[in-house]
């Protein structure tokens, strides 16, 4: 079955050309289940491939299907090829199953719109490029996926292009995205270079016998890879598009901006160890900008009110949890958490599209509260995410997170400070996940009279989604049980093979666990004790201040203003970003891009072609006469000519 | 037997006349007879030369051109008709739209 691989981006594309050609004729309801329908099928093949993989013995669950030569330019060339391995298989698995899931609540929450046959379009064609992404084996055909995920994340932001603000928030998306694509598109142009290819396979095997760790290059190219990840997993600098990104439609902010395609950085940065294994700063520089974006944007989450924005931030601060993993060395754990947080994070996303749903469309959750008798599917679910996200054990964010953290500290590239800011962070979630619980279900509604009428509990379209996925955040974390726990740690079992060659390049360098043996061991526990402590204290504070003596946040707030404010407006990054570089550029855009360089220099060279050809034509046309016999007499004394040259010369 | 200098040098004689009547007349049906004679002298050079070099191939380009002629005579009268219901002229003088 592993040679069926290209089905798994093949249905969605069925479903692209189907809704997207005749999707406005066929009606609403076919087109959901078609879109849905097509989605499923990806997820049975992936399923079988999965099941497949496991059958065979670890070190040969590696498969490459070639379709064909994509690419054929002297010695180089590109495929289109798809790769099988644990790795990708785990993200086909995560995303062909969480995005049927969001098709299917979309079947519910799209209801009625007059957009429904475009909306699933573009959703399908979201999955199919995400799935080239996950599955390409080289670099040029995940670029594709990822310029497609791109555009579609872009359509979808500004899905509702009727008001202003949606297609500002799309562009705003487009733009930042294209700053980060273009470090990536760099990183590639260097990796063809260097090592004259862009297979994986090959790129990785000639990095690991031809370079050693801290060769330049190797960071040079890491770096510009990393850029590109910045902007479509949302880490600091490039992070602003993303929570503006939450104009689009709720199952495209839990489906794109939360579950999958921010993932894609953290995913390529897994699928390329062995590179940023041999760059050092690389990692480091990883590791920095995840654990500060982790924090700031935690920071940012807990003053939000509007709670899209507010999971936005989250989603934000959780990537850059992932980034930490990776940034540490522990590949398997920040895909992982990655994994975890597809669900739970999809899940608070769905949530809140229903909480939406019943609240006439308002998300500001000043107006919420007490929605726990009239939306119980909601808000039980809900909790469940809330609980994963938090890291509470036994919930599925625990189990990664906490992974996460033991190799920030533990790890070869583990540093305390990177260790404490994160568990600092995990308590800083806690609160304010637990703050967007108390404010939107519990206390008194505070919402208009003829909105709290309106109040009910979702369509099953919406709640089934709810409940699947409210079960695989709170079990979802078992696969990956630590030693510590009395697990074996199958998860990282399984994608061992991806990373094997990495370890190898770390052993040949003598980079070991800074703790590991016996410490670790006594060690261990503690750590994640302390975290659950730091949790619980986050989830106490939110507990007092919003559900106790909701006058408290008031008066705290006052007695910090300046603080408060500060990070109220989200550092006012978004305000000096619009004046050190996009006013200047706007104005030199228009001052003088357009109105020297385009209206001078390039208006003046076509203008001027024409011109030229105008004039030479006035003068010129005066041969044309209209009368043929002039004609005539031009051809014969031609011909006289001739002949004379011939006979006499 | 007329030498053939003589002959070409009526076939050049007749093409000339042709050529100054495509250039001087003014009548369009002129003009169009004066092509003709273009044609006809060409032809009397191709027969002389075919009887001087005693091969076939200049007798058949004869007929060619005799057919084509035909044809083209067919079209041009045609033409000439159209043009002069449309202008109700044949003055190639006043027929000159196409100018710069």
């Amino acid at each position: 079955m592993l040679e069926w691989i290209w089905l798994v981006p093949l249905f969605p594309l069925i479903g692209v050309i189907i809704n997207g050609l005749f999707g406005r004729y066929l009606g609403h309801k076919i087109v959901g289940i078609l879109g849905s329908t097509m989605i499923g099928l990806s997820f049975i093949t992936v399923s079988i491939i999965f099941v497949d993989l496991l059958k065979l013995p670890p070190e040969h669950r590696f498969f490459t299907k070639t379709l064909y030569d994509w690419i054929v330019a002297g010695n180089f060339t590109a495929q289109i090829s798809f790769l099988v391995d644990p790795l990708s298989v785990v993200m086909m698995l995560v995303v062909t199953g969480v995005s049927f899931v969001i098709h299917i609540y979309s079947i519910g929450y799209m209801h009625g719109d007059k957009g429904y046959s475009r909306f699933f379009t573009y959703l399908n064609l979201f999955v199919f490029a995400m799935l080239l992404l996950i599955t390409a084996d080289n670099f040029l055909m995940m670029f594709v996926g990822w310029e497609g995920v791109g555009l579609c994340s872009y359509l979808l932001i500004g899905f509702w292009y009727g008001d202003n603000y949606n297609a500002y928030a799309g562009r705003k998306a487009f733009v930042v995205n294209r700053i980060g694509d273009f470090g990536f598109l760099l990183g590639i142009f260097f990796i063809v270079v260097t090592f004259h290819s862009v297979n994986f396979q090959e790129v990785f095997g000639a990095a690991a016998a031809k370079y050693t760790i801290g060769a330049p290059i190797i960071t040079v190219i890491t770096s510009l890879l990393f850029v590109g990840a910045m902007g479509k997993s949302a880490q600091i600098p490039l992070y602003v598009w993303l929570p503006d990104a939450m104009a689009g439609p709720t199952p495209v902010s839990a489906l794109i901006h939360a579950a999958t395609m921010v993932t894609a950085g953290v995913y390529m940065v897994a699928r390329a160890n062995v590179l940023y294994t041999l760059s050092p700063i690389s990692m480091a520089l990883i590791a920095v900008i995840g654990v500060a974006t982790a924090f700031f944007a935690a920071t940012m989450g807990m003053t939000q009110f509007d709670i899209k924005r507010m999971l936005a931030y989250s989603t934000i601060s959780q990537l850059g949890y992932m980034f930490v993993g990776v940034g540490v060395g522990a590949f398997a754990a920040g895909i992982f958490h990655l994994m975890t947080h597809a669900f739970f994070k999809a899940l608070l996303f769905m949530g809140a599209g229903s909480i939406m749903h019943a609240m006439s469309n308002s998300t500001d959750m000043r107006m919420m509260g007490g929605l726990k008798k009239k939306m119980p599917i909601t808000y039980w679910t809900f909790l469940m995410a809330t609980l994963a996200i938090s890291g509470i054990p036994g919930f599925s964010g625990f189990f990664s997170k906490d992974e996460i953290l033991w190799q920030s500290l533990a790890g070869a590239y583990g540093n305390f400070w990177i260790w404490l800011v994160g568990v600092i962070t995990a308590g800083l979630t806690a609160f304010y996940m637990f703050r967007a619980v108390y404010m939107t279900f519990h206390g008194e509604l505070r919402a208009k009279k003829e909105i709290a009428e309106h109040v009910h509990e979702a369509p099953s379209t919406m709640t089934v989604p709810l409940l699947i996925l409210g079960v695989l955040a709170v079990i979802g974390g078992y696969i990956g049980i630590p030693k510590i726990l009395g697990g074996s740690n199958p998860f990282e079992h399984f994608l061992d093979p991806v990373f094997e060659k990495s370890l190898e390049i770390r052993h040949a360098a003598g980079l070991v666990p800074h703790i590991s043996g016996e410490s670790a061991r006594v060690l261990e526990l503690p750590l994640m004790g302390l975290t659950f402590v730091i949790v619980l204290v986050g989830i106490g504070f939110a507990y007092l201040m919003y559900l106790k003596r909701p006058e408290l946040p008031g008066i705290w707030t006052k007695k910090i203003n300046y603080v408060y404010q500060l990070v109220f407006n989200k550092y006012y990054v978004d305000e000096i970003y619009e004046t050190l570089i996009v006013n200047p550029m706007a104005a030199i855009s228009e001052s003088f891009l357009w109105k020297f360089v385009d209206v001078k220099i390039i208006d003046g060279f076509i203008n001027g072609t024409g011109n030229v050809v105008r004039g030479t034509g006035r003068v010129v046309r005066k041969w044309q006469t209209g009368f043929v016999q002039n004609y005539a007499l031009s051809f014969v004394i031609g011909v006289v000519i001739l002949v004379f040259y011939i006979v006499f010369m | 037997m007329i030498p053939a200098t003589n002959l070409l040098i009526l076939g050049a004689i007749l093409f000339s006349i042709g050529v100054i009547g495509v250039l001087i007349r003014r009548n369009a049906i002129v003009i169009f007879m004066s092509i003709e004679l273009m044609l006809n002298s060409v032809n009397l050079t191709f027969i002389v030369l075919a009887r001087q070099l005693h091969s076939l191939d200049g007798q058949i380009f004869v007929f060619f051109i005799m057919t084509v002629a035909a044809a083209e005579v067919a079209v041009g009268l045609a033409l000439i008709i159209s043009a002069y219901r449309l202008r109700a002229t044949i003055n190639v003088d006043e027929i000159n739209l196409l100018n710069g």
